[in-house]
């Protein structure tokens, strides 16, 4: 028992010296964690396609109320959960992102089917945001186009399995427990274009760019060299959640600060060199079977 | 009267009420049980109404024909000859009749000659751009590409998720055969055999060089792999040079070297003969 | 059923779609002359005359329906920009096409919205998306995209952020295809050119003049919002695009005086998709499974208006064969079904919006989650079936209704395909239709609610180009089942659906006896399966191609859609032996167009009225912005 303690003790909270061994934290984390899993209350809130698999998810036949997505609010004062169900667009997102702001915390994102991950099949449009991540930060993705209400229900228990994981201990899994309110994501601003005002500066510097080159060439079109290599860089920092960049050939994150063209060269080069060694591998493999045989 | 359609439809409200008790009440307590067999009733047409599906602890099986995100198939690791191999063959097909284009395919060049491999070196499948249309597997004409049951793929970060590569998507011949037995056997009587399409040509064709002048009424329906190296321990020795070959034949893949040497020898001669004729 | 009084001398000849053609060139020789274009039909008009000789095709021909009004732009093919018109009779028959052309960079014709009412949001719609201007329409704002966008994306030199290459399937893909993120190559769309004197701070401006002075609503706010004229009669309200009972990302924008509408603007674009940017560079293949996601309550009769539409346009090819019966048999049965999917969700959710808050809709999509059953199991998905194709199906119906155990936990059903069906057309859906009768039709607070309430006019219904229960319901007894006949309808027995008081109440009856009558064809559908059993849903018994080309030439495919008529404008143009992409793919969207008379249905019914009036008009945004 002794020992057991020391473990849930063993958190970077700082506990006073003379509650050591007295403290649970983690037992605290799961009471609280338990009650935030069960009473997550979504958004009534549907954007396209998937919203109908939603409502099929909510009605009778599979009821998510079962799990404690008890009822749907209609505002969003009320609601702890977003579910992006479905294609987000340019002029849409102005709204979405107001409605996020207005939600309290504790409040997640369940980004439902392929649109809302990444812009879907209509990700080409020239009315489609690319995934609802390049705005708010999603807390789960279900892919599908549109997944089925099992595989809804499956992402809203995956949402439930990552509360189940947090801790009050960690102060970066519990914002909400910080200094004063949460800073409102900026709204996005429909300009010729979406515009984020997070990178209105990177617009700013393209226009004047892009307006020296009008100028010279008398195009429409900009050519290549006024594509802004920091543009990519960005983004990425502004990213709601910066992702761990991963070193591994095989990821599709680009790491920052690079050149975004050098360097998608060299990870294809490096995946190809792997698909290649990949291949050496199950020839010889074949071979020895041969030799075997 | 005023008032009676009202009373009308609360009393179908209440019928409702009372029904939704019926079906719990005649299977008791067994009514969530896996061992009863009250799930195809309960969830078909026979009851009234629809009743809940208890989802994680009881789930809907999908039927045969539905479809998820794409695999691709890979013979079983314990096939005689062809173990983990791709039934890709990187033709492309499935890259174009993609609407939402979110299938990459690297076509394999074979290092020594430059030309195409009829294998993938990597396949990527953007599952935030497919839209689970099935097109990749209706259009397959070598039955590589097949639309996966598995639709409990909820993960936390789609960066590094949501991008199947090779590894990824690659699922073995008997994962397809036994989520969709039906469909496999009706794919199996199109193709004749329930090997992959090449596989079957190459043993038709090692049978069939290896018996070499003494060629045997190929009646081979079934054209098994297994069947190649059984024929040519049949096949008479004729010369010493083709006992070597044949005694080789058992291994399929330097039996094709030396078609694939043919193969290339004519298509060079072919290329030259258009590009003679080009200069003329 | 009274057509508009004609010349009867006119009449006599003009009775045909040629006659009524030869009529017009003869009589104005000037204005009017035939399209001659390979595979193309109907007249062109010169842009001076149009008004007039649309007043001529509406009054004299008695062409009293506007379908469709859509731009194409011949981009390299003639370099003009076209507005195309489908006008029909309501008395039934073919389309008389007629075509205005006008340059591209001075784009201009006169507005037809004096003549159609229902041409007002297509012209809108064209002007957004074309940048044709229309001398004479009242409000021409943009309707999908926001005002301030830059450029006029379907003119076929707009390029979007993420452009790729002019057609697919693009050559990234295969046998080089490293894959990427498009997002990742182009962070910003190039193509975007903002101006140099960019502003964040006035574009900014959420002050609510500024947020509804783009949006183009025919409302005056300015008048409204004058804070120092003391005006407080009037207020403008706001309801979306984020609203529980607007069906989605629907907005619009009312003037009340007290609880009373003065007057209410619909603005959409909020799940504007792009479906007709992206289908013009798909191949023809690739467009079955974006239908889909139109209209994604009944995604069968989608798959069916566009099939139909491509093969209008490959019968003029040598390469082509008939659907089999069967086929058609299946088609018809999938269709059906699917109405009623659609209007057991549309009376669901209308009664949500008038006040019965879930019962309803949870009782009638219990009858749903059945169909969608079968449809998962024939088709693979429950609501994206992309079933259709050119000349036949993606597959028979399976000997059973089968699954297999693959995730734990997973319970195997096991049905005979057609006991299913036969339960579930014979049993269970007229059951809940006898169910749904009963809780409603006579229900004393339903009637109150919805009789009277959004009157629709006959006259206004045919002027507005309303379609569906809608324009049923307002006692135009137009159906494209018999008025146009497609596929086996023709030798099928049904009656078609219609009510004379124009109000909500009568859609709602409409809506129900096209239940009942979808049940009738498909009892007649169950013993033609039956006898068709073992013949090939193909009529060459083998699957089409899956790049087929397309001869060159102009197709309107329509059907009627649990919404209203659906109609597919293909253009196929490119070489000489035909395209595998469409230069035009236009989708005649029954939930647009139909938002055209809500303006007027809503005027002076109280605020609590309007979304029921919007849940009795049956939207469905995706197909609504496409």
């Amino acid at each position: 028992m002794e020992l057991n303690l020391q473990e849930l003790n063993a958190t970077e909270f700082p506990v006073p010296t003379e509650l050591e061994n007295n403290i649970a934290i983690t037992s605290l984390s799961q009471l609280y964690n338990w009650g935030r899993r069960n009473s997550m209350w979504p958004m009534l809130f549907g954007l396209a396609c998937c919203a109908i698999e939603m409502i099929a998810t909510a009605s009778s036949r599979f009821d998510f109320s079962r799990f404690g997505f008890e009822v749907m609010r209609a505002t969003p004062r009320q609601a702890d959960l977003m579910i992006v169900s479905g294609t987000v667009t340019k002029k849409m997102v102005v709204p979405i992102v107001r409605l996020y702001n207005q939600m309290p915390e504790p409040k997640y994102v369940l980004a439902m089917g392929a649109c809302a991950s990444g812009g879907g099949p209509f990700k080409e449009g020239y009315n489609v945001v690319s995934g609802m991540d390049k705005y708010l930060p999603v807390d789960v993705y279900v892919p599908g186009c549109p997944p089925t209400p099992q595989a809804l229900l499956y992402g809203m228990i995956a949402l439930q399995r990552k509360i189940d994981g947090q801790s009050i201990a960690n102060g970066d899994d519990v914002p909400w427990y910080g200094v004063g309110t949460a800073e409102a994501t900026p709204v996005p601003v429909l300009g010729p274009d979406i515009i984020d005002p997070r990178q209105m500066d990177m617009i700013r510097r393209q226009a004047e760019a892009s307006a020296r080159d009008l100028d010279r060439l008398g195009g429409r079109e900009l050519p290549a060299a006024t594509q802004l290599v920091a543009a990519k860089v960005e983004t990425r920092e502004t990213a709601a959640e910066a992702e761990p960049i991963d070193d591994d050939a095989l990821s599709f994150v680009l790491p920052a600060g690079a050149a975004p063209w050098a360097e998608a060269e060299d990870i294809r080069e490096k995946r190809r060199l792997r698909a290649l060694a990949r291949k050496a591998l199950r020839a010889s493999r074949r071979a020895a079977a041969v030799e075997e045989g | 009267m005023y008032g009676t359609g009202l009373a009308k439809g609360l009393m179908l409200t209440l019928r409702h009420f009372v029904e939704s008790y019926v079906d719990d009440v005649r299977y008791g307590f067994r009514k969530y049980h896996h061992s009863t067999d009250n799930f195809g009733i309960r969830q078909g047409t026979k009851t009234k109404g629809v009743i809940t599906v208890q989802y994680p602890d009881e789930k809907i099986a999908v039927p045969e024909r539905f479809r998820f995100v794409p695999f691709l198939i890979i013979e079983d690791e314990d096939h005689p000859t062809r173990a983990g191999k791709d039934w890709c063959t990187s033709c492309g097909i499935c890259a174009k009749v993609c609407p939402p284009q979110c299938i990459w395919i690297v076509r394999g060049n074979d290092p020594d000659t430059g030309r195409p491999v009829p294998e993938p070196e990597a396949f990527f499948i953007d599952i935030d751009i497919c839209m689970n249309c099935g097109f990749c597997a209706e259009y397959c004409p070598f039955d590589a590409i097949k639309m996966d049951h598995d639709y409990e793929l909820a993960s936390y970060d789609r960066t590094t998720h949501h991008i199947h590569d090779k590894e990824r998507l690659s699922k073995p011949n008997s994962y397809w055969r036994s989520i969709a037995p039906t469909r496999a056997y009706d794919e199996m009587l199109v193709r004749g055999t329930w090997e992959h399409k090449d596989a079957a040509k190459e043993a038709r064709r090692g049978a069939a060089s290896a018996r070499g002048s003494a060629p045997q009424p190929a009646a081979q329906t079934e054209a098994e792999t297994a069947s190649a190296p059984a024929a040519a321990a049949e096949a008479p020795a004729a010369t010493s040079e083709a006992t070597a070959a044949s005694a080789e034949g058992a291994t399929p893949w330097s039996e094709d070297e030396a078609k694939r040497e043919e193969r290339r020898r004519k298509a060079l001669e072919r290329k030259a003969k258009r590009a003679a004729r080009r200069g003329q | 059923m009274v057509a508009p009084a004609l010349d009867p001398e006119v009449q006599t000849n003009s009775t045909t779609i040629e006659g009524a053609i030869d009529y017009l060139v003869s009589a104005r020789p000037d204005a009017v002359s035939p399209d001659s274009r390979d595979g193309y039909e109907g007249i062109i008009v010169a842009a001076g005359q149009l008004l007039e000789i649309a007043r001529m095709i509406r009054d004299d021909l008695g062409f009293d329906y506007l379908s469709s009004a859509t731009a194409v732009d011949y981009l390299g093919e003639g370099d003009h920009m076209e507005m195309v018109y489908h006008a029909y009779r309501t008395s039934g028959g073919g389309a008389l096409v007629f075509k205005a052309q006008t340059d591209r960079e001075q784009a201009e014709i006169p507005s037809l919205t004096s003549v159609w009412r229902g041409a007002d949001f297509q012209e809108r719609e064209a002007w957004d998306l074309y940048g044709i201007r229309f001398a004479g329409h009242p409000n021409l704002k943009r309707i999908l995209m926001w005002e301030g966008f830059h450029g006029h994306p379907m003119r076929k030199d707009w390029r979007e952020a993420y452009y790729e290459e002019e057609q697919k399937p693009f050559d990234s893909r295969w046998p080089g295809g490293h894959v990427h993120r498009s997002e990742e190559k182009n962070v910003f769309g190039k193509n975007v050119a903002y101006p140099p004197d960019i502003d964040l701070g006035r574009l900014m401006d959420t002050s609510e003049t500024a947020v509804y002075q783009s949006l183009g609503l025919g409302v005056d706010v300015e008048r409204i919002m004058d804070k120092d004229g003391f005006e407080t009669n009037e207020l403008v309200v706001n309801m979306g695009p984020h609203h529980p009972s607007t069906h989605g990302v629907f907005r619009m924008v009312l003037t009340v005086d007290g609880e009373t509408v003065t007057s209410l603007a619909p603005v959409m674009g909020y799940l504007h998709r792009n479906h007709e940017k992206i289908g013009e560079r798909n191949t023809y293949l690739h467009n079955i499974p974006f239908t889909d996601r139109l209209d994604y309550i009944s995604s069968m009769g989608n798959n069916h208006g566009y099939v139909l539409a491509v093969e209008q346009l490959m019968s003029l090819g040598r390469r082509y064969n008939e659907p089999t019966y069967r086929c058609e048999a299946l088609r018809v049965m999938m269709v059906e079904l699917s109405r009623i999917v659609n209007h057991l969700w549309a009376i669901g959710f209308w009664l949500n919006d008038i006040g019965a808050f879930f019962t309803p809709v949870l009782y009638f999509i219990q009858e749903r989650e059945r169909i969608l059953d079968f449809f998962e199991a024939v088709a693979g998905s429950r609501m994206m079936c992309n079933y259709m194709r050119f000349g036949g199906l993606f597959g028979d119906l399976p000997e059973r209704i089968k699954s297999v155990s693959n995730l734990t936990n997973d319970r195997v059903r096991d049905y005979n395909t057609m006991q299913f069906l036969t339960e579930m057309i014979n049993e269970r859906i007229p059951r809940t239709i006898d169910e749904l009768e009963l809780l409603l039709t006579q229900n004393e607070i339903l009637i109150e609610r919805s009789m009277g309430v959004g009157v629709l006019s006959r006259d206004d219904a045919i002027n507005f180009s309303a379609a569906g229960p809608l324009l049923r319901g307002s006692g135009v007894a137009y159906d494209i089942r018999r008025a146009e006949p497609y596929s086996i309808y023709p030798e099928l027995d049904f009656d078609v659906a219609v009510e004379d008081e124009g109000d909500m109440y009568a859609r709602y009856r409409v809506r129900v006896t096209e239940l009942r009558e979808s049940v009738r064809i498909l009892r007649q559908i169950l013993p033609r399966l039956e006898a068709t059993k073992g013949e090939s849903i193909w009529a060459d018994g083998k699957p089409g191609a899956y790049a087929p080309r397309v001869p060159l030439g102009e197709a309107y495919g329509r059907v009627e859609n649990g919404k209203g008529e659906l109609g597919y404008y293909i253009v196929s143009a490119g070489g000489r032996n035909g395209s595998m992409n469409p230069w035009r793919y236009h989708v005649r969207a029954p939930s647009f167009i139909n938002l055209t008379p809500m303006g007027v249905m809503c005027h002076g019914h109280k605020v609590a009225d309007i979304v029921g009036i919007l849940g009795s008009i049956d939207i469905v945004l995706g197909e609504t912005d496409r």
